[in-house]
């Protein structure tokens, strides 16, 4: 343990530090095989968009869930349901008003995407407030199956027929049931860049990167620079949720984490915290379920299946539940290895033996390696199911986790409670930065005070 | 006195619970939309006697599965996300051996143990069914019921036994890897794809008021099957020591094996009856809708989660009975609501019942 918090304690910059040094790793990674296997140019931006935009996503849910579990002690396995209310609600606010002969079987409300974005914040956080009205009062188990019932409430909701289309103020609108929504609002980036008037010079900027990608490079540059939008919303929920978590609302939340009886004895009323912290989670984890839709043109309820809430859990679990650095780097490290990375990896393998012709099932696969000891075809059924294969290895490193190290990277370390730093050495920086008197002195009478417990460090 | 007495204790149960008065009296006012409708003609008698007949197929097979899940909550302390899974493996590899046993000769072993993945083999064209193929049939229900055991045994020893002292989130936590794992496996080596398992069996028409309700074969195998294992478990846990040992651990797990019982071995037990309900379950469920999928278990596991808690958990009586209402539930809701969310209907109900009464039904009745 001592090790680990060595580790973020050298590192320079600290936490911020440790996070852009495994980002950084991350990204030489992928892109050292790409060069290996020789990739084009164009090939390999895209690769670092992709894990950036799934980087981005995992490490803003992974916070979310961290402020519900990590501060609160809120068992929540609903996620997907939060996420998939936020998007079904933008996009219904944010959809173009229905025209007969379009595209689009339903419409909505034609209301601009931010309106959309908060409403379905609003959305998310409302259906948080419905779920922990009656299920905050019981334990923990019981908040879990109601929160995973919930989620599929939601998803066959969305996939019912009667929610199709509806009448709304006069318009044809819907949920749009199986077979999905598209989502024929304004390009999110675009909208972004015209409401601040810079849409002129992103797109001279676009052309200028002609000169690295020859052909068409806009996907390019929107892939890219949609990852470092992503980017800049984690180290907003992350300072969101550092100075909520340092609050004295965030104080009463680990409280109710350690003991909900002592915070309660303390004259909080611990259910009304539960409740402000659960609403926020949700509409934090709302918004992570928009961004990561909002750019992918359609959206179907089967896409919300109880894996993706699984698939925060174990980015939370990896990072380590109560901290938020640690959330981001279980974020960062789920997408790269876990999730991208057997992706990637059958890419890969694709690239390298393109001829290669898969079984189409088990049977095919496993009957040359019974009979003649050729092995070949169950490898190529083995890369080609990857993704079904992937969620088997999740789960064994869950429970590899849970086995070995339920406290992740760095997870439960020991905040400190105080809003003003308490230790000899933070003390002594502030006091040089500082300079009053008053400052020096208590800094004095801190370090006296915490000189027997320093002197291991 | 007494006029008084009554009224006072109503006033003050209308004055602590509010919320099971309001139950109630959404229930009254839906039974009462139902018997204007059989009164009116809106809704057929028969139509509400099929639906009866169906929710309490379902609820035996929910009550079943729940058994072992009510068991290991109890005594384990955690509620096992693998469970559902646990009702898949057991229904493919009994379906394996069904396939095995009614199509040997007719078809390569490969495409039959693989229970037809890919379209190879279809259930339906090897007659597979209760009247059919009896000696099939029966062999997968045991193999069902063996192999879920030797899955459970096997999955405790290796991942859960270890981690035995932790909180009841960890063991959650943990059940949930394994679940996941489980799963895809199966859908690795079963394939994704939803396959027909039986041939339509026979059914007879029971005259119900004003049209037929259709009972068929495979609904009384069940009835018999559910019912049989139900009354053994009720048996096993009332008549043997095996029953007060559990109770006991359920109870307080230290103060039980300072008493000297093999706490270890009751966990074994556990899983033994458990696993092997789980098994017979999940076949039971394939052979009464016909068709199977990698999917099945988990997708049955939230209406068993629903049906332990709402029955209370550890009473076994409780998850039979809660099994019943939440397939009753399921089946009868589409009288007044939209299918789609039938689903949906059984877990507000849950949800209710967690608000109304946590403890479940059955409460403080700790197995059996």
């Amino acid at each position: 343990m001592s090790v680990r918090e060595d580790l973020a304690d050298r590192m320079p910059g600290g936490d911020a530090g440790l996070i852009v040094a495994v980002l950084l790793v991350t990204y030489a990674a992928y892109v050292l095989v790409g060069v290996g296997l020789g990739y084009s140019l164009r090939g390999q931006l895209n690769t670092i968009a992709v894990l950036t935009f799934y980087i981005g996503v995992f490490a803003m849910l992974a916070l979310a869930l961290n402020l519900h579990w990590g501060y609160t002690g809120l068992f929540n396995i609903g996620i997907v349901g939060f996420m998939a209310v936020g998007v079904y609600v933008m996009a219904l606010f944010t959809k173009p008003i229905y025209t007969p002969g379009g595209a689009a079987q339903v419409g909505g409300l034609g209301l601009p995407l931010i309106v959309g974005i908060v409403a379905g914040m609003a959305a998310a956080a409302l259906l948080g407030l419905v779920v922990a009205l009656p299920a905050l009062r019981l334990r923990a188990d019981y908040l879990a199956i109601v929160t995973i019932a919930m989620s599929e409430i939601v998803r066959f909701s969305f996939l019912s027929s009667d929610l199709q289309q509806f009448q709304m103020f006069g318009n044809r609108v819907g949920f749009g049931g199986g077979s999905g929504l598209i989502l024929d609002f304004t390009d999110p980036l675009q909208a972004l860049f015209q409401s601040v008037g810079l849409w002129g010079a992103y797109l001279g900027f676009v052309d200028a990167f002609k000169a690295i990608v020859p052909t068409n490079p806009k996907p390019v540059v929107d892939g890219l620079v949609y990852g470092l939008f992503l980017l800049l919303f984690v180290a907003a929920y992350y300072w969101l949720l550092k100075r909520t978590g340092e609050s004295p609302f965030g104080r009463v939340l680990k409280a109710i984490r350690e003991d909900e009886d002592v915070a309660n004895s303390l004259g909080k009323d611990t259910n009304q915290f539960k409740i402000k912290s659960f609403m926020l989670g949700c509409a934090l984890m709302g918004l992570a379920g928009i961004f990561w839709l909002m750019t992918q043109g359609a959206v179907t309820p089967n896409f919300f299946r109880p894996r993706v809430t699984f698939f925060v859990w174990i980015a939370l679990i990896i990072g380590g539940a109560g901290s938020n650095t640690g959330s981001v780097l279980g974020g960062a490290v789920f997408a790269a290895v876990l999730y991208q990375g057997p992706r990637y990896f059958k890419n890969l393998v694709d690239t390298v033996l393109p001829a290669a012709d898969a079984p189409s099932s088990f049977g095919p696969a496993i009957a040359p390696l019974i009979s003649n000891l050729n092995p070949a075809p169950m490898f190529f059924y083995t890369v080609d199911s990857i993704r079904q294969l992937q969620l088997v290895v999740m789960g064994l490193v869950l429970i590899w986790l849970m086995h070995n190290r339920p406290e992740g990277m760095l997870g439960h370390r020991k905040e400190t409670a105080a809003g003003i730093p308490l230790t000899a050495a933070h003390a002594r920086a502030a006091a040089t930065d500082g300079g009053t008197a008053k400052n020096a002195a208590n800094d004095a009478a801190d370090d006296a005070a915490t000189a027997g417990g320093d002197s291991d460090e | 006195m007494g006029i008084a007495e009554t009224y006072s204790r109503g006033r003050r149960f209308a004055v602590d619970r509010p919320g099971a008065i309001l139950l109630v009296l959404v229930a009254v006012l839906l039974f009462g939309d139902l018997l204007v409708g059989l009164a009116t003609g809106r809704t057929a008698f028969s139509e509400v006697g099929s639906l009866l007949w169906d929710g309490l197929m379902r609820g035996l097979v929910i009550g079943l599965a729940g058994i072992g899940l009510s068991m290991t909550y109890s005594i384990l302390n955690f509620a096992n996300f693998a469970h559902g899974d646990y009702i898949t493996a057991g229904a493919f590899s009994g379906w394996a051996t069904t396939y095995l046993f009614a199509g040997l000769g007719r078809a390569d072993i490969g495409s039959l143990l693989l229970v037809g993945a890919g379209g190879s083999v279809f259930g339906g064209a090897l007659g597979i069914g209760i009247t059919g193929t009896p000696f099939a049939v029966i062999a997968g229900l045991v193999v069902a019921g063996v192999f879920a055991i030797a899955l459970s045994l096997a999955v405790d020893r290796v991942i859960f036994r270890p981690i035995r002292d932790q909180d009841g989130i960890t063991l959650l936590i943990t059940s949930i890897g394994v679940a996941f794992a489980l799963r895809y496996m199966m859908q690795f080596v079963f394939g994704s794809d939803v396959r027909g398992t039986t041939a339509q069996p026979p059914s007879l028409s029971l005259y119900f008021v004003d049209g037929a309700i259709r009972i068929n074969m495979h609904d009384l195998t069940l009835v018999v099957v559910a019912g049989g294992l139900m009354l053994g478990v009720h048996l096993l846990l009332q008549r043997t020591k095996l029953g007060k040992a559990m109770r006991a651990m359920a109870d307080n797990e230290d103060l039980a094996r300072v008493t000297g019982i093999p706490t270890e071995r009751v966990v074994r037990s556990v899983w033994i009856i458990g696993g092997g309900l789980t098994g017979v379950a999940g076949y039971m469920f394939v052979l009464w809708k016909g068709t199977l999928g990698f999917n099945d278990g988990w997708l049955l596991l939230l209406l068993i989660f629903a049906a332990v808690i709402l029955g209370g958990i550890g009473s076994i009586y409780g998850a039979i009975a809660g099994g019943l209402v939440i397939g009753l539930t399921a089946s009868l809701s589409v009288l007044w609501i939209p299918s789609a969310f039938a689903r949906a209907a059984a877990f507000v109900v849950m949800i209710l019942i967690l608000l109304v009464k946590p403890s479940g039904l059955f409460s403080g009745r700790a197995t059996a």
